[in-house]
Protein backbone atom coordinates (compact mmCIF):
# COMPACT_ATOMS: atom_id res chain seq x y z
CA UNK A 1 0.00 0.00 0.00
CA UNK A 2 1.92 3.10 -1.08
CA UNK A 3 0.40 6.69 -0.61
CA UNK A 4 -0.68 7.04 -4.15
CA UNK A 5 -2.82 4.47 -3.65
CA UNK A 6 -6.20 6.42 -4.06
CA UNK A 7 -8.46 5.73 -7.15
CA UNK A 8 -7.94 8.88 -8.44
CA UNK A 9 -4.51 8.84 -8.60
CA UNK A 10 -4.33 5.06 -9.77
CA UNK A 11 -6.58 6.29 -12.90
CA UNK A 12 -4.01 9.96 -13.90
CA UNK A 13 -1.04 7.81 -13.85
CA UNK A 14 -1.58 5.06 -16.48
CA UNK A 15 -2.81 5.44 -19.76
CA UNK A 16 -6.64 6.78 -20.60
CA UNK A 17 -7.88 2.99 -21.46
CA UNK A 18 -6.71 1.58 -18.64
CA UNK A 19 -9.08 3.32 -16.60
CA UNK A 20 -12.10 1.38 -17.63
CA UNK A 21 -10.19 -1.66 -17.24
CA UNK A 22 -9.09 -0.64 -13.18
CA UNK A 23 -12.25 -2.16 -11.11
CA UNK A 24 -11.80 0.70 -7.95
CA UNK A 25 -12.23 3.47 -10.57
CA UNK A 26 -14.88 2.10 -12.42
CA UNK A 27 -16.86 2.05 -9.02
CA UNK A 28 -15.97 5.36 -7.95
CA UNK A 29 -17.22 6.41 -11.41
CA UNK A 30 -20.40 4.72 -10.55
CA UNK A 31 -20.30 6.34 -7.42
CA UNK A 32 -19.54 10.06 -8.85
CA UNK A 33 -23.15 8.79 -11.13
CA UNK A 34 -24.87 7.85 -8.33
CA UNK A 35 -24.19 11.33 -6.01
CA UNK A 36 -25.55 13.49 -9.35
CA UNK A 37 -28.24 11.80 -9.12
CA UNK A 38 -28.97 11.75 -5.53
CA UNK A 39 -28.57 16.16 -6.16
CA UNK A 40 -31.28 15.57 -9.10
CA UNK A 41 -33.45 13.92 -6.86
CA UNK A 42 -32.56 16.44 -3.99
CA UNK A 43 -34.12 19.19 -6.19
CA UNK A 44 -37.16 17.55 -6.95
CA UNK A 45 -37.32 16.69 -3.42
CA UNK A 46 -36.77 20.62 -2.36
CA UNK A 47 -39.91 21.53 -4.82
CA UNK A 48 -41.92 18.65 -2.75
CA UNK A 49 -41.70 20.54 0.39
CA UNK A 50 -42.06 24.14 -0.47
CA UNK A 51 -45.57 22.56 -2.35
CA UNK A 52 -47.10 21.07 1.02
CA UNK A 53 -50.30 22.25 1.62
CA UNK A 54 -50.66 23.89 -2.25
CA UNK A 55 -53.15 21.62 -2.65
CA UNK A 56 -55.79 24.42 -4.34
CA UNK A 57 -58.89 22.79 -3.12
CA UNK A 58 -57.98 19.32 -4.43
CA UNK A 59 -57.22 15.84 -2.43
CA UNK A 60 -54.17 16.52 0.09
CA UNK A 61 -52.37 13.39 1.84
CA UNK A 62 -54.44 12.67 4.56
CA UNK A 63 -57.48 11.49 1.71
CA UNK A 64 -54.78 10.03 -0.70
CA UNK A 65 -52.51 8.23 0.99
CA UNK A 66 -52.73 4.87 1.83
CA UNK A 67 -50.43 3.39 4.46
CA UNK A 68 -50.57 0.09 4.41
CA UNK A 69 -49.80 -0.30 1.05
CA UNK A 70 -46.70 2.35 1.64
CA UNK A 71 -45.62 -0.09 4.20
CA UNK A 72 -45.80 -3.03 1.75
CA UNK A 73 -43.69 -1.21 -0.33
CA UNK A 74 -41.18 0.01 1.75
CA UNK A 75 -40.58 -4.27 2.66
CA UNK A 76 -40.42 -5.40 -0.47
CA UNK A 77 -38.31 -2.78 -1.59
CA UNK A 78 -36.34 -3.27 1.48
CA UNK A 79 -35.74 -7.15 1.26
CA UNK A 80 -35.14 -6.80 -2.45
CA UNK A 81 -31.89 -4.64 -1.12
CA UNK A 82 -31.15 -7.46 1.01
CA UNK A 83 -31.67 -10.30 -1.82
CA UNK A 84 -29.27 -8.14 -3.89
CA UNK A 85 -26.60 -8.12 -1.41
CA UNK A 86 -26.79 -11.89 -0.77
CA UNK A 87 -26.45 -12.21 -4.76
CA UNK A 88 -23.40 -10.04 -4.37
CA UNK A 89 -21.47 -12.23 -1.73
CA UNK A 90 -22.61 -15.26 -3.59
CA UNK A 91 -20.56 -13.86 -6.51
CA UNK A 92 -17.63 -12.53 -4.55
CA UNK A 93 -17.43 -15.89 -3.04
CA UNK A 94 -17.70 -17.72 -6.25
CA UNK A 95 -20.44 -19.68 -5.28
CA UNK A 96 -22.26 -21.82 -8.29
CA UNK A 97 -24.11 -19.81 -10.97
CA UNK A 98 -27.44 -20.97 -9.69
CA UNK A 99 -27.62 -20.19 -6.66
CA UNK A 100 -26.53 -16.31 -7.95
CA UNK A 101 -29.05 -16.63 -10.29
CA UNK A 102 -31.69 -17.61 -8.10
CA UNK A 103 -30.79 -14.45 -5.59
CA UNK A 104 -31.20 -11.94 -8.59
CA UNK A 105 -34.53 -13.52 -9.77
CA UNK A 106 -35.73 -13.25 -6.01
CA UNK A 107 -34.16 -9.44 -6.26
CA UNK A 108 -36.34 -8.59 -9.50
CA UNK A 109 -39.69 -10.24 -8.05
CA UNK A 110 -39.48 -8.14 -5.50
CA UNK A 111 -38.40 -5.11 -7.46
CA UNK A 112 -41.76 -6.32 -9.63
CA UNK A 113 -43.81 -6.29 -6.94
CA UNK A 114 -42.78 -3.01 -5.37
CA UNK A 115 -43.71 -1.18 -8.86
CA UNK A 116 -47.05 -3.42 -8.89
CA UNK A 117 -48.00 -2.25 -5.28
CA UNK A 118 -46.79 1.93 -6.43
CA UNK A 119 -48.94 1.85 -9.76
CA UNK A 120 -51.98 0.75 -7.67
CA UNK A 121 -51.59 2.99 -5.25
CA UNK A 122 -50.97 5.64 -8.07
CA UNK A 123 -54.60 4.30 -9.71
CA UNK A 124 -56.37 4.84 -6.31
CA UNK A 125 -54.70 8.15 -6.11
CA UNK A 126 -56.43 8.97 -9.27
CA UNK A 127 -59.89 7.56 -8.81
CA UNK A 128 -60.02 9.85 -5.38
CA UNK A 129 -59.27 13.11 -7.76
CA UNK A 130 -55.29 12.87 -6.72
CA UNK A 131 -54.23 13.07 -10.50
CA UNK A 132 -51.06 15.51 -11.52
CA UNK A 133 -52.81 18.20 -12.99
CA UNK A 134 -55.03 18.80 -10.10
CA UNK A 135 -52.43 21.07 -7.60
CA UNK A 136 -49.58 22.38 -7.41
CA UNK A 137 -48.82 19.49 -4.58
CA UNK A 138 -49.82 16.73 -6.22
CA UNK A 139 -47.51 17.89 -9.49
CA UNK A 140 -44.75 17.73 -6.83
CA UNK A 141 -46.07 14.67 -5.59
CA UNK A 142 -45.79 12.93 -9.05
CA UNK A 143 -42.92 14.34 -10.52
CA UNK A 144 -41.27 12.70 -7.33
CA UNK A 145 -42.58 9.14 -6.50
CA UNK A 146 -42.78 7.70 -10.11
CA UNK A 147 -39.24 9.63 -10.60
CA UNK A 148 -37.65 7.00 -7.97
CA UNK A 149 -39.96 4.32 -9.32
CA UNK A 150 -38.84 5.00 -13.29
CA UNK A 151 -35.44 4.25 -11.88
CA UNK A 152 -36.82 1.25 -10.24
CA UNK A 153 -37.61 0.07 -13.43
CA UNK A 154 -34.24 0.46 -15.17
CA UNK A 155 -33.23 -1.39 -12.63
CA UNK A 156 -35.26 -4.34 -13.48
CA UNK A 157 -34.56 -4.15 -16.74
CA UNK A 158 -30.86 -4.18 -16.06
CA UNK A 159 -31.31 -7.23 -13.97
CA UNK A 160 -32.83 -9.05 -16.72
CA UNK A 161 -29.93 -7.88 -19.06
CA UNK A 162 -27.44 -9.19 -16.63
CA UNK A 163 -29.38 -12.32 -16.50
CA UNK A 164 -29.15 -13.05 -19.85
CA UNK A 165 -25.72 -12.13 -19.88
CA UNK A 166 -24.58 -14.61 -17.06
CA UNK A 167 -26.75 -17.07 -19.03
CA UNK A 168 -24.94 -16.28 -22.48
CA UNK A 169 -21.29 -15.00 -21.51
CA UNK A 170 -20.82 -16.45 -17.87
CA UNK A 171 -19.60 -14.98 -14.82
CA UNK A 172 -16.64 -13.12 -16.34
CA UNK A 173 -14.81 -10.38 -14.95
CA UNK A 174 -16.69 -7.66 -17.02
CA UNK A 175 -20.27 -9.36 -16.08
CA UNK A 176 -19.15 -9.19 -12.47
CA UNK A 177 -18.30 -5.37 -12.21
CA UNK A 178 -21.65 -4.71 -13.92
CA UNK A 179 -23.11 -6.62 -11.58
CA UNK A 180 -21.49 -4.88 -8.97
CA UNK A 181 -22.49 -1.35 -10.46
CA UNK A 182 -26.11 -3.38 -10.04
CA UNK A 183 -25.49 -3.90 -6.82
CA UNK A 184 -24.92 -0.03 -5.79
CA UNK A 185 -27.91 1.25 -7.96
CA UNK A 186 -29.90 -1.09 -6.26
CA UNK A 187 -29.25 -0.12 -2.35
CA UNK A 188 -29.08 3.38 -3.58
CA UNK A 189 -32.94 3.33 -4.88
CA UNK A 190 -33.70 1.59 -1.39
CA UNK A 191 -31.74 4.81 0.34
CA UNK A 192 -33.66 7.67 -1.93
CA UNK A 193 -36.66 5.07 -0.50
CA UNK A 194 -35.97 6.08 2.92
CA UNK A 195 -36.45 9.85 1.86
CA UNK A 196 -39.61 9.25 0.54
CA UNK A 197 -41.62 7.39 3.07
CA UNK A 198 -40.45 9.76 5.57
CA UNK A 199 -40.50 13.05 3.83
CA UNK A 200 -43.57 12.78 0.62
CA UNK A 201 -45.31 10.75 2.76
CA UNK A 202 -44.94 11.31 6.82
CA UNK A 203 -43.69 14.94 5.97
CA UNK A 204 -47.01 15.35 3.62
CA UNK A 205 -49.56 13.56 6.16
CA UNK A 206 -48.47 15.61 9.33
CA UNK A 207 -48.22 19.01 7.58
CA UNK A 208 -50.58 18.64 4.65
CA UNK B 1 -12.54 -23.07 4.99
CA UNK B 2 -11.53 -19.40 4.96
CA UNK B 3 -13.62 -18.65 2.15
CA UNK B 4 -16.58 -19.97 3.88
CA UNK B 5 -16.18 -17.63 7.32
CA UNK B 6 -15.73 -14.80 5.14
CA UNK B 7 -19.09 -15.66 3.47
CA UNK B 8 -21.03 -15.83 6.73
CA UNK B 9 -19.16 -12.87 7.84
CA UNK B 10 -20.61 -10.98 4.83
CA UNK B 11 -24.31 -12.54 5.41
CA UNK B 12 -23.84 -11.88 8.96
CA UNK B 13 -23.05 -8.04 8.05
CA UNK B 14 -26.03 -7.54 5.57
CA UNK B 15 -28.45 -9.30 7.88
CA UNK B 16 -27.64 -7.46 10.61
CA UNK B 17 -28.58 -4.04 8.11
CA UNK B 18 -31.63 -5.41 7.75
CA UNK B 19 -32.80 -5.81 10.57
CA UNK B 20 -31.85 -2.91 12.09
CA UNK B 21 -33.17 -1.07 8.89
CA UNK B 22 -36.50 -3.57 9.42
CA UNK B 23 -36.43 -1.80 13.06
CA UNK B 24 -36.25 1.43 12.63
CA UNK B 25 -39.18 1.13 9.53
CA UNK B 26 -41.14 -0.04 11.89
CA UNK B 27 -40.61 2.64 14.44
CA UNK B 28 -40.80 5.73 12.26
CA UNK B 29 -44.65 4.14 11.00
CA UNK B 30 -45.62 3.34 14.48
CA UNK B 31 -44.67 6.75 15.55
CA UNK B 32 -46.20 8.83 12.31
CA UNK B 33 -49.44 6.56 13.03
CA UNK B 34 -49.57 6.55 16.86
CA UNK B 35 -49.20 10.09 17.83
CA UNK B 36 -48.88 12.14 14.05
CA UNK B 37 -52.25 13.39 14.14
CA UNK B 38 -51.84 15.67 17.41
CA UNK B 39 -47.66 16.12 17.28
CA UNK B 40 -46.45 17.61 14.46
CA UNK B 41 -42.40 17.56 16.13
CA UNK B 42 -43.16 13.62 15.31
CA UNK B 43 -41.34 14.35 12.06
CA UNK B 44 -38.09 15.18 14.00
CA UNK B 45 -37.93 11.55 15.65
CA UNK B 46 -38.60 10.29 11.92
CA UNK B 47 -35.76 12.39 10.56
CA UNK B 48 -33.37 10.74 13.27
CA UNK B 49 -34.72 7.25 12.18
CA UNK B 50 -34.58 8.02 8.64
CA UNK B 51 -30.66 8.81 9.28
CA UNK B 52 -29.79 6.31 11.09
CA UNK B 53 -31.53 3.77 8.82
CA UNK B 54 -29.08 5.17 6.20
CA UNK B 55 -25.61 5.20 8.18
CA UNK B 56 -26.86 1.59 8.81
CA UNK B 57 -27.25 1.08 5.37
CA UNK B 58 -24.34 2.69 3.92
CA UNK B 59 -22.34 0.52 6.58
CA UNK B 60 -24.14 -2.35 6.07
CA UNK B 61 -25.28 -2.89 2.43
CA UNK B 62 -23.15 -0.16 0.41
CA UNK B 63 -19.69 -1.03 2.54
CA UNK B 64 -18.84 2.73 2.66
CA UNK B 65 -15.95 2.92 5.56
CA UNK B 66 -13.83 5.32 7.10
CA UNK B 67 -10.52 3.49 6.65
CA UNK B 68 -8.22 4.66 4.45
CA UNK B 69 -8.94 2.49 1.31
CA UNK B 70 -12.69 3.82 1.40
CA UNK B 71 -11.68 7.35 1.94
CA UNK B 72 -12.40 8.44 -1.61
CA UNK B 73 -16.27 7.39 -1.59
CA UNK B 74 -16.71 8.65 1.80
CA UNK B 75 -15.16 11.91 0.76
CA UNK B 76 -17.56 12.38 -2.44
CA UNK B 77 -20.57 11.16 -0.31
CA UNK B 78 -20.09 14.15 2.54
CA UNK B 79 -19.32 16.44 -0.33
CA UNK B 80 -22.56 15.51 -2.40
CA UNK B 81 -24.50 15.49 1.18
CA UNK B 82 -23.29 19.07 1.58
CA UNK B 83 -24.88 20.20 -1.65
CA UNK B 84 -27.74 18.55 -1.11
CA UNK B 85 -28.43 19.96 2.21
CA UNK B 86 -27.81 23.52 0.94
CA UNK B 87 -29.93 22.71 -1.62
CA UNK B 88 -32.96 21.50 0.39
CA UNK B 89 -32.55 23.32 3.16
CA UNK B 90 -32.06 26.46 1.70
CA UNK B 91 -35.16 26.05 -0.23
CA UNK B 92 -37.13 25.37 2.28
CA UNK B 93 -36.00 28.21 4.43
CA UNK B 94 -36.33 30.60 1.72
CA UNK B 95 -39.29 29.86 0.07
CA UNK B 96 -41.01 29.16 3.79
CA UNK B 97 -39.81 32.89 4.44
CA UNK B 98 -41.59 34.13 2.03
CA UNK B 99 -44.71 32.26 2.60
CA UNK B 100 -44.79 33.76 5.98
CA UNK B 101 -43.61 37.57 4.36
CA UNK B 102 -46.92 37.02 1.90
CA UNK B 103 -48.96 36.14 4.43
CA UNK B 104 -50.01 32.63 2.32
CA UNK B 105 -50.69 29.13 4.30
CA UNK B 106 -47.50 27.03 4.48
Amino acid sequence: MDGNSSALNKGLRESPGAIHKDPDMVIFGFWVFMMSDLIFFGVVFAIYITMIGATAGGPGPRELFDFGSLFAQTMLLLTSSLTVGIATITMKHQRSQGSFLFWVVVTLLFGLGFLTLELLDFSEMAAKGGIPQRSGYLSAFFGLVPLHGLHVSFGCLWMLVMIAQVLTVGMTDLVKLRFLRLALFWHFLDLIWIGIFSVVYFGGWVYG
Amino acid sequence: MAEKSGFSAHLRTYLTGYVLSVVFTLAAFWAVLALGKEYKSVLILVGLLGVAQLIVQLKCFLNVTTQREGRDNLALILFSTLILLIIVLGTAWIMGNLAMRMHTTM
